[in-house]
């Protein structure tokens, strides 16, 4: 499964939407109060278990995580760090 | 000369008077000045006076923490109506039951609020008007009453100057929604001369000047964050609105780049900041006050709070919001009671009652007794709660506010809060009321009986824990029973820990012992 698939899985499985097909790529989770600050450290929680990525505190911001499109966005980035 | 300040909003129209270019609020990294606010606010007032808000009429701003709450706060004022700010997270029943409750006749909120907004407002009995801002679902909206879009109604009004005032300072200003152990919501009403004693009395003890820089990332529906805006523009200081502490690292950048003087908070925030471990990198030298209240600071966390902010005097405080705030610890104490929340705030007399309601002596354990101008006025339309709550005072035709929580003085005469006369639970320093939750659980198809409780919770305070019977046959797994709780409550009053128990335990009189539960 693609990034972008498990994540979209992980926030309908774990946080109530209203409307899960309507969760468009770029939809702010913040903006439509899927996810708050306890919300924010399962998603981290699940990063960390399901692509073995460490996240920082200062790399816990909206740009890093507050939709499926910047997550996608995100894990690259760490993947590409990690590589030799 | 300035002239005398009678109502809410001539907090802001003085400070656009004197500061008019100076940067008032930052927020969704826009910076706006306080001529700014006032003509906003101005024009929006005037839409509301087109659209039939007349005075004394209520008018709930749905919404998150945003520039525009913040204009239609001061907008409703001048209109002479009554605001009351409702947290976005409520879900349509409760934001109907509210609306409905009030009685209000028009409704500010935000377009990402739509599918919930709608639906409530169609329940609606009163509401004549809608004004939506931001991103709007025309398909939701555009059939509700007298919908109308922002920028639309905004600018067909002239900013340069308010209706005309009619309220007068004993008048309503707000009503702030807080929860009782009913479960229904209750209407705390706040005149303007109870919310102007509060900001009075409150910048007096924290010293609050002009060139604070005060942030605010606690909800604008909650007074502790409403207040940080009254008191900000009250001084013609600035405010720095965030809409949570979802982000940390985000706030505290911003918090340095603004040069932020004051950091009100709660125990769950301090928490969020123990466990990040970068901390060191941040600049925090220029936060002259950091304030907390809502739940006790446990002493570890004041060590940390001295040790990560070493400018800052550090303030425990504690109040309701049926009396805005009751004490406040100077920092001078705090090293001697660290867990004291203090003495009666400035023009606020407080004492300890007696089963009997006699006045008790120190380490005597009884009911807190609040006198003074930031009590309430009672709760909107509930006049056995009220009575409950508001009696008699030593003058004629005064009430003194029976804050039904436990606390006793020392000898010094500094307060400590010993614990709630009903079950109220405190998640991430906001109340949560088991019946509410319990009304939602039993609701569920499949349960036949739930109990709720709080535990303690290292981040939270207390945790919402969940104690459901099933019927027989049902299978529901506590996912399943989590859901549920999401669709129809705000995310603090959804249970952290749900257990499956065969059975409740009751007294002789069939009703369920909490206190037989952990």
């Amino acid at each position: 499964m693609i990034p972008a698939e498990q994540i979209r899985q992980f926030i309908t499985t774990n946080f109530y939407l209203p409307d899960p097909i309507k969760l468009s790529d770029d939809a702010s989770f913040l903006d439509s109060g899927i996810i708050d600050s306890t919300g924010v450290l399962e998603v981290v929680r699940f990063l960390e278990e399901s692509f073995g990525i460490v996240v920082g505190d200062s790399e816990m911001l909206p740009e890093n995580l507050d939709s499926v499109q910047n997550l996608v966005a995100f894990i690259g980035r760490k993947r590409s760090e990690s590589v030799p | 000369m300035d002239n005398p300040v009678f109502l809410l909003h001539d907090y802001l129209t003085d400070s656009a008077r004197r500061l008019p270019e100076k940067i008032a609020l930052v927020c969704q990294r826009q910076r706006l000045s306080y001529a700014e606010i006032d003509a906003r606010s101005n024009a929006l007032a005037h839409a509301l006076v087109r659209r039939g808000v007349g005075r004394g009429d209520r008018v709930a701003v749905f919404a998150d923490n945003t520039i525009e709450t913040v204009v239609s706060f001061w907008a409703v004022l001048k209109a002479n109506a009554v605001v009351t700010i409702v947290n976005p997270q409520t879900k349509v029943d409760k934001l109907a039951y509210l609306l409905n409750d009030c009685r209000a006749v028009a409704l500010i909120s935000d377009g990402h609020l739509a599918a919930v907004l709608a639906e409530a407002a169609a329940r609606s009995t009163h509401l004549r008007t809608v004004v939506i801002f931001g991103a709007n679902d025309e398909s939701r909206t555009g059939r509700l009453p007298g919908a109308v879009g922002w920028d639309h109604a905004l600018q067909a009004e002239s900013p340069a100057k308010p209706p005309i005032r009619r309220s007068i300072d004993i008048d309503l200003a707000a009503i702030v929604y807080t929860s009782g152990s009913t479960g229904d919501p209750k209407g705390v009403m706040l005149t303007h001369r109870n919310m102007l004693m509060a900001a009075t009395s409150i910048t007096a003890y924290l010293e609050n000047v002009e060139d604070d820089v005060i942030l605010n990332a606690l909800p604008l529906s909650f007074d502790y964050g409403l207040y940080q805006m009254i008191m900000a523009f009250r001084m013609g200081a600035r405010l720095v609105l965030e809409r949570g502490f979802t982000y940390p690292a985000q706030v505290l950048r911003l918090i340095v780049d603004e040069g932020v003087t004051g950091f009100p908070g709660v125990p769950t925030m301090f928490a969020t900041l123990a466990q990040m471990k970068t901390l060191g990198e941040f600049d925090f030298s220029r936060i002259r006050y950091v304030t907390n209240t809502a739940a006790s600071l446990p002493v570890k966390h004041i060590t940390m709070l001295g040790e990560l902010f070493p400018r800052a005097a550090i303030y425990s405080m504690y109040g309701l919001t049926e009396c805005k705030r009751c004490t406040y610890l100077p920092p001078e104490y705090l090293k001697d009671k660290p867990t004291s929340v203090g003495v009666a705030i400035p023009n606020t007399e407080l004492w300890i009652v007696g089963e009997d309601d006699q006045r008790l002596g120190p380490n005597q354990v009884g009911q807190l007794v609040i006198r003074g101008a930031t009590v309430m006025k009672g709760y909107w339309e509930k006049p056995e709660a009220t009575a409950k709550k508001l009696r008699p005072g030593p003058l004629p035709g005064e009430f003194v506010l029976y804050t039904g929580d436990y606390a006793r003085l020392d000898e010094d005469g500094f307060l400590y809060f010993v614990g709630r006369m009903d079950d109220i639970i405190k998640s991430r320093g906001e109340k949560v009321a088991p019946k509410e939750v319990e009304n939602v659980l039993t609701n569920i198809k499949g349960v036949k009986e739930a109990a709720v409780i709080g535990v303690p919770d290292e981040i939270l305070g207390q945790a919402v824990k969940a104690f459901v019977v099933l019927e027989e046959g049902v299978v529901l797994s506590d996912k399943d029973i989590v859901r549920e709780c999401q669709r129809c409550l705000e995310n603090l009053m959804v249970p952290k820990h749900v257990v499956f128990v065969d059975d409740l335990p009751k007294t002789t009189t069939g009703k369920i012992k909490k206190t037989e539960l952990a």
